[in-house]
């Protein structure tokens, strides 16, 4: 239908233009800034490693839905939620460990513990989350569940609130992460060498287990067909569940390793990570685990490095207060010229 | 479709007219607004002044409180900037239970730390009978509506905690407006005074996180900075609240490297920026600044060895003398149940509280039992305050409402405590 | 023990970690200071009563899955059995607080929580009031299922409705006095709610009310369903005035300050009539709402105040006013385009992220020039020239609702109206045949912005500041959830949405401290409940049940068992 064509034509030029607009400013703003020269190379490695850094733990969440839609083909829009509940818990482990010394006495023990303690109220958060909310809306029509999610997220924020106080609360750091090394000519945090190191070996954990065992193999299928999965005599809610699971392990995870970054938690201290993470999960494929790695880690750098890098170059006033709108302007365009993602499947959005 | 833009017609007339008739009456038809009914007209003086007073008189019957209002952050995010204020007002009552042979009683409200939120907190104050004035708003943006409302009823509104300028601007001062808390520009220029000649700084650079306290506290101090030496902003950056990863921010300013970066923000991201200035290279050898936003003992411990030569500015409470440290604090403790003072602007509730019970018992007159107020009256000696002796200092209102004490001290973290370095004693 | 029991226990321990929840995040403490019923119950207590009536009549209701119906004795027993062991989780937590010092974790463990829970009289005999207490609450629940039908719903909507009367007191207490009934307001409430008297008397009335009307309304309802066409539509005229004139003379009714509180209600009936457009009719979840609200506000700000930073025109309201619908065709089509090829999901995300940009616009030192940044912009002068009066500036809201709400539904049954409900079902289907769905989604954008910027624009001149405060993600959320809640596509329920979600937290302080959980809770249940929202329209209600077949609503992949027969036991 020719009519048609002509109408999408039209939409995808002014896309491509819109699209093509931002990237050239970026571009041209870039090279203004390298050019003006002020900002140092030694300080835009500092950057790019705690974006790295970010990025990781950014990418923690994002594993967690990329894995749910894979399944699901939803959004869990409550996943940052998740995210929250295990820093709070990782908050209280750590004071409790800290009041009876046991921070001082084997940091590391200590640390695992906290870790533990994070990853299992986190995963428990997901399953119930799974249960209440999402299993019985598993045939509706799109919008539901969806709500619910936004309701869910709601629901757990301000419960968080209720029960611990809407203050910001400062967290008893780990002194054994103190400290800065060098590896070769980069200069990082011994902070940041731990949280980059954890979310790797979780990445690599969940690659095995997704690729090497049965249960991964299951989840695969899942994802592939869940019809053809359960005639195949998978059952399918015990896998969800599972995934849901395994999503709430890794958001505990990165709840601690965000609070041993800045040594803080809050109520809504999910909201943007979590928007964040989704945006990175797309960016690098949703439904793709090494993507939503990728993603992550690019969303980090861009989101420390961008500010400085495209906006100063035009003189922009503050322009790290528009930080947010980097990455949000990141989602759209990735959702414009490549809504598969970097390395995702060819499927409709 | 005639019929529908001939209906239309007459409905949007009939909004039109009926408005107008509404606001043209003043739009009381609510009784519970109507204050200007004499009670008796028995004598000269009295009562005749209820009469003449544009406003009324706010009238007690024996035996009855007299009502203060309070219009402060009580929930929500920043919740501990309001409830900071009225522990300090519930302080002050504690002392001082009687006003004008009446106790006092408050009606605590929400200003929502938003326009909005103003708007509606003023309106349900100025509709309960008989308030006699009102201690707030928090926040700046709910106290340019408040203040317009309450003075269409006047109202005494003082707050503990607006810092915006144009409250107090000639312009725009509402005329039953006053504040106990400084004026920006006094506490901004101050640190400029310090930064230039104590420190003898020529560079400096600011942060500020989007609040109209800071964004203007980080102006005024630039503005003074550069005309008052001439030095040179390098930087004026600004953080949304809720971040919590300033490289950013933090190696675009040390690009420049400043001699000085002053960020009057508040507790979260103020601990935060402290932490990650030091270890930003590029800024190791840049004095840190800050205002009365974290003026305070979690800022220290939040941030903790970081925090080592700061320099931060204040009140100057120290004028308050042993007061504070002796009567106040416990008291406080005792009202809040907290382990310590959760915010800054404690002490100008305190002291808000305090102007406004002197101007009343100037004012108040009792005749057959019942105590009356007249407004105008109180408004007049509110602002006739002079050399007001508060924690906050020597306080005295000008016409515009700005009654806080131009004293501002500057202190250092010296071995984790707040040593008070300028001026001198 | 059966399944039926084992369903009364299970229900019985949810319902006391609903208690517990709700006592930890500090609503009992904070719903004390209201009463209920003057003297008797405050709203406080209110809610673990309500939570075991509800895990009573839970409890004995009929088992779907395995069709079993539990009758008499058994009835009480389950309810007996499911309300006790709410209790005793009541109970326990109790105790334990008054244990344990946990306060360093949760705030609220406080002694007075324990004290509330106890009735202050102790370990032993609170936790044994609880238990037994637990046990005939949900007794009585239960017995909801043993009374005939009738006798049971009106109990039911009885409760409801004095409960709602309760916590309306400060808006009828308001409008009695207003209309000088103070004699009649005395005896009705008191404390913040009915009094004892009051209670009753509302609570027979509308009992009795609602079983004529079951059982002895059938012949009026055969006469109305009877009457002929243009009676019914007089008589529907007849109702719509009335309602309007009500409409007119509210603010002489009800007083200044609940003048305010009515305007900002109008305010939000106008932003979900918008935000109806988008989601309700077009399908389009928007997140970003928010943003038409700010750039409406900031648009009239500009334009109408002397303090406007760079540009300062100075044009009277109404002369903006076009300004501001233009700007709202802009910005719609700027939000829209971009989204156009997304579904579901993404968009949602897509739009929340458009809204936060537009804050962070609004509030970044670079457009402070043009906006005034952190300090807003000041002086905005209201839409009629007279005092800021709430009063008065409920007529222009009014007459804003009212054009929206017309506009809204000759649009609904409209050739747009069709194209959208057409594309809201399949897309692709829609396309196919010959729906052209850019147009579509691009007006559904502009008219939803338009309503927007049109709620944000008297906003502005309502308060008379604007602060980029006001304009974050929560105020999409607000509309979003009373569109759900009163029922999209239906201009009644956005109204009620907007007076339950909006006016009773500006009403009742303790509800503004837990609004947003509220919020989030009503969400869930509604979606788990009831999808089409209180009032929806007949539509939406065919629409999301379509899938529904005699047993649970959404049937899942996985087995279930049907089909077995009816056991009563």
């Amino acid at each position: 239908m020719p009519a048609r064509r002509a109408r999408l034509n039209l939409v995808n030029i002014f896309l491509w233009v819109f699209g093509g607009a931002i990237l050239a400013l970026s571009a041209w703003g870039a090279f203004l800034t390298l050019s003006e020269g002020r900002i140092s190379p030694s300080a835009w490695q500092t950057l790019i490693v705690a974006g790295v850094a970010l990025g990781s733990v950014y990418a923690l969440i994002a594993l967690g839905y990329t894995l749910v839609y894979g399944i699901l083909f939803m959004i869990n829009f409550a996943h940052g939620e998740v995210f929250m509940w295990g820093a709070f818990t990782a908050f209280f482990a750590a004071s409790a460990l800290n009041d009876i010394g046991m921070i001082d006495a084997s940091p590391l023990l200590a640390f695992l513990l906290v870790l533990l303690t994070a990853m299992l109220v986190s995963m428990l958060v997901a399953v119930l989350l799974e249960r209440v909310a999402y299993r019985p809306l598993r045939g509706a029509p799109r919008l539901v569940p969806l709500i619910t999610a936004i309701g869910a997220s709601l629901v757990l924020q301000y419960t968080a609130r209720g029960f611990y106080g809407s203050g910001v609360r400062g967290y008893p750091g780990f002194g054994l992460f103190g400290g800065t090394v060098e590896l070769g000519p980069i200069r990082i945090d011994v902070v940041e060498l731990v949280v980059i190191f954890a979310a790797l070996a979780l990445m690599f954990a969940l690659y095995f287990f997704i690729n090497r065992t049965r249960t991964g193999r299951a989840m695969r299928a899942v994802s592939e067909d869940k019809d053809v999965a359960a005639m195949m005599g998978i059952n399918v809610d015990r896998i969800i569940v599972t995934t849901f699971a395994i999503g709430g392990l890794l958001a505990g995870a990165a709840g601690i390793l965000y609070t041993l970054l800045f040594n803080q938690v809050h109520f809504f201290m999910g909201f943007l990570p979590g928007i964040k993470a989704f945006t990175a999960a797309v960016l690098g494929g949703i439904g793709n685990i090494i993507g939503a790695a990728l993603g992550g880690l690019l969303l980090g750098i861009l989101e420390q490095v961008g500010p400085n890098l495209l906006l100063t170059g035009y003189g922009i006033p503050s322009p790290n207060q528009l930080q947010d709108v980097i990455a949000f302007t990141v989602l759209v365009l990735v959702l414009i010229f490549r809504p598969s993602g970097l390395l995702g499947r060819k499927e409709n959005v | 479709m005639q019929k529908y833009m001939r209906w239309s017609g007459l409905l949007v007339v009939l909004m039109l007219v009926l408005a107008a008739c509404q606001a043209d009456t003043g739009g009381s038809s609510d009784p519970s607004a109507d204050e200007s009914t004499p009670a008796s007209s028995e004598g000269a003086g009295g009562t005749a002044d209820c009469d003449a007073d544009e406003f009324g008189c706010v009238e007690i019957a024996e035996g009855d409180p007299i009502i203060i209002g309070t219009e402060l952050v009580i929930t929500g995010a920043n919740e501990s900037l309001g409830l900071d204020s009225q522990y300090g007002a519930e302080v002050a009552r504690g002392l001082r239970p009687d006003i004008a042979g009446h106790e006092v009683e408050f009606n605590h409200q929400d200003d929502g730390c938003s326009a909005e939120g103003g708007t509606a907190a003023a309106r349900a104050l100025v509709s309960e009978e008989n308030i006699a004035g009102v201690i707030g708003t928090s926040c700046s943006s709910a106290g340019i509506p408040s203040a317009e409302i309450l003075s269409a009823e006047g109202v005494m509104l003082v707050s503990p905690s607006n810092t915006a300028p144009s409250l107090t601007a000639p312009e725009t001062h509402e005329p039953f407006y006053a504040r106990t808390a400084h004026n920006d520009s006094i506490q901004g220029a101050a640190m400029a005074t310090f930064v230039c000649e104590v420190l003898s700084l020529t560079t400096a650079a600011t942060i500020d996180d989007g609040s109209p306290y800071a964004d203007q506290l980080a102006n005024v101090f630039a503005r003074e900075f550069e005309s008052q030496c001439g030095g040179t902003i390098t930087n004026e950056e600004a953080i949304t609240v809720g971040d919590t990863d300033f490289s950013g921010v933090l190696e675009n300013i040390a690009a420049d490297s400043p001699e000085f970066l002053y960020f009057p923000i508040f507790v979260a991201e103020g601990a935060l920026i402290t932490q990650q200035a030091k270890e930003t290279s590029g800024l190791d050898d840049t004095v840190l600044g800050g205002a009365d936003g974290y003026f305070t003992p979690d800022w220290l411990s939040a941030a903790g060895e970081a925090t080592e030569g700061h320099v931060l500015s204040g009140p100057d409470l120290a004028f308050a003398g042993d007061f504070y440290e002796a009567d106040f604090l416990p008291a406080y403790l005792e009202v809040s149940g907290t382990d310590t003072t959760i915010s800054v602007f404690h002490a100008h509730a305190f002291d808000a509280y305090n102007m406004l019970a002197d101007a009343i018992e100037e004012v108040a007159f009792t005749e057959g039992g019942t105590t009356y107020i007249p407004r105008t009256a109180l408004k007049d000696a509110f602002f006739a305050i002079e050399g007001y002796e508060g924690i906050t200092g020597t306080l005295t209102c000008d016409e515009n409402g700005d009654c806080a004490d131009a004293k501002i001290s500057v202190s250092e973290v010296q071995d984790g405590e707040f040593v008070r370095i300028w001026p001198e004693e | 023990m059966d399944l039926p029991m084992r369903r009364a226990l299970f229900t019985g321990l949810l319902g006391g970690l609903a208690g517990v929840h709700v006592g930890l995040v500090g609503m009992i403490d904070s719903f004390q200071g209201r009463d209920t019923i003057a003297d008797l119950i405050t709203l406080g207590s209110m809610l673990p009563l309500l939570i075991l009536l509800l895990v009573g009549w839970r409890a004995a209701s009929p088992v779907k899955s395995a069709q079993l119906i539990p009758t008499g004795a058994r009835t009480f027993i389950l309810g007996a059995a499911a309300g006790a062991t709410a209790g005793l989780i009541l109970a326990a937590l109790a105790a334990l607080i008054t244990a344990v010092n946990l306060r360093w974790i949760l705030v609220n463990a406080t002694p007075g929580l324990a004290e509330i829970l106890q009735f202050g009289q102790g370990l032993v005999v609170g936790s044994l009031i609880l238990i037994v207490g637990g046990a005939l609450l949900g007794l009585a629940g239960a017995s909801l299922h043993v009374v005939p039908p009738a006798i049971a719903r009106s109990l039911a909507i009885a409760f409801v409705v004095s409960l709602a009367v309760a916590l309306l007191e400060p808006f009828l207490g308001a409008v009695l006095r207003n209309l000088g009934l103070d004699a009649v307001e005395e005896v009705f409430f008191a404390g913040g709610g009915l009094t004892l008297v009051g209670a009753i008397v509302v609570f027979g009335l509308t009992a009795a009310g609602i079983y004529a009307w079951t059982t002895r309304g059938e012949g009026a309802r055969e006469r109305v369903a009877a009457m002929p066409a243009d009676r019914r539509r007089n008589a529907k005229l007849i109702w719509y005035g009335v309602l309007f004139l009500l409409l007119l003379a509210l603010p002489q009714l009800v007083g200044q300050r609940l003048s305010e509180v009515v305007g900002t209600v109008g305010l939000y009936v106008l932003l979900g009539l918008g935000l109806n457009i988008v989601v309700g009719f077009a399908g389009l979840l928007d997140l970003g709402y928010v943003a038409f609200y700010a750039v409406g506000a900031y648009t009239t700000a500009v334009l109408t105040s002397p303090s406007s930073p760079v540009f300062a025109p100075e044009l009277p309201f109404w002369g903006a006013l076009p300004f501001v619908i233009i700007a709202a065709a802009l910005i719609g089509l700027m939000v829209g385009t971009p989204v156009l090829r997304l579904r579901g999901d993404y968009l949602a995300i897509v739009t929340l992220g458009f809204g936060e940009i537009a804050r962070t616009i609004f509030l970044s030192a670079w457009a402070q020039p043009a906006v005034g940044g952190a300090q807003g912009i000041l002086s905005i002068p209201p839409p009629l020239p007279f005092e800021r009066d709430p009063q008065a500036i409920y007529y222009p809201i009014l007459l804003f609702c009212i054009i929206a709400a017309v506009a809204a539904t000759s649009l609904a049954s409209s050739r747009v109206g069709r194209a959208w409900n057409a594309m809201r079902e399949d897309e692709s289907v829609a396309e196919a045949t010959g729906v052209n769905t850019t147009v579509y989604k691009l007006l559904a954008f502009m008219l939803g912005a338009a309503f927007g910027c049109l709620s944000g624009a008297l906003f502005a001149a309502k308060i008379g500041v604007v602060f980029p405060q006001s304009f974050d993600i929560l105020v999409s959320i607000n509309a979003l959830a009373l569109i759900i809640l009163g029922g999209m596509g239906n201009i009644a329920g956005v109204v009620v949405g907007a007076i339950v979600l909006v006016g009773l937290p500006e009403l009742l302080r303790e509800f503004a401290e837990y609004r947003l959980l509220i919020y989030g809770a009503v969400l869930v249940a509604m979606m788990l409940l009831r999808p089409e929202g209180l009032l929806p329209s007949r539509q939406r209600q065919a629409e999301l049940h379509e899938r529904e077949s005699d047993e649970d609503q959404y049937a899942e992949t996985s087995g279930e068992e049907t089909g077995r027969p009816v056991v009563t036991i």
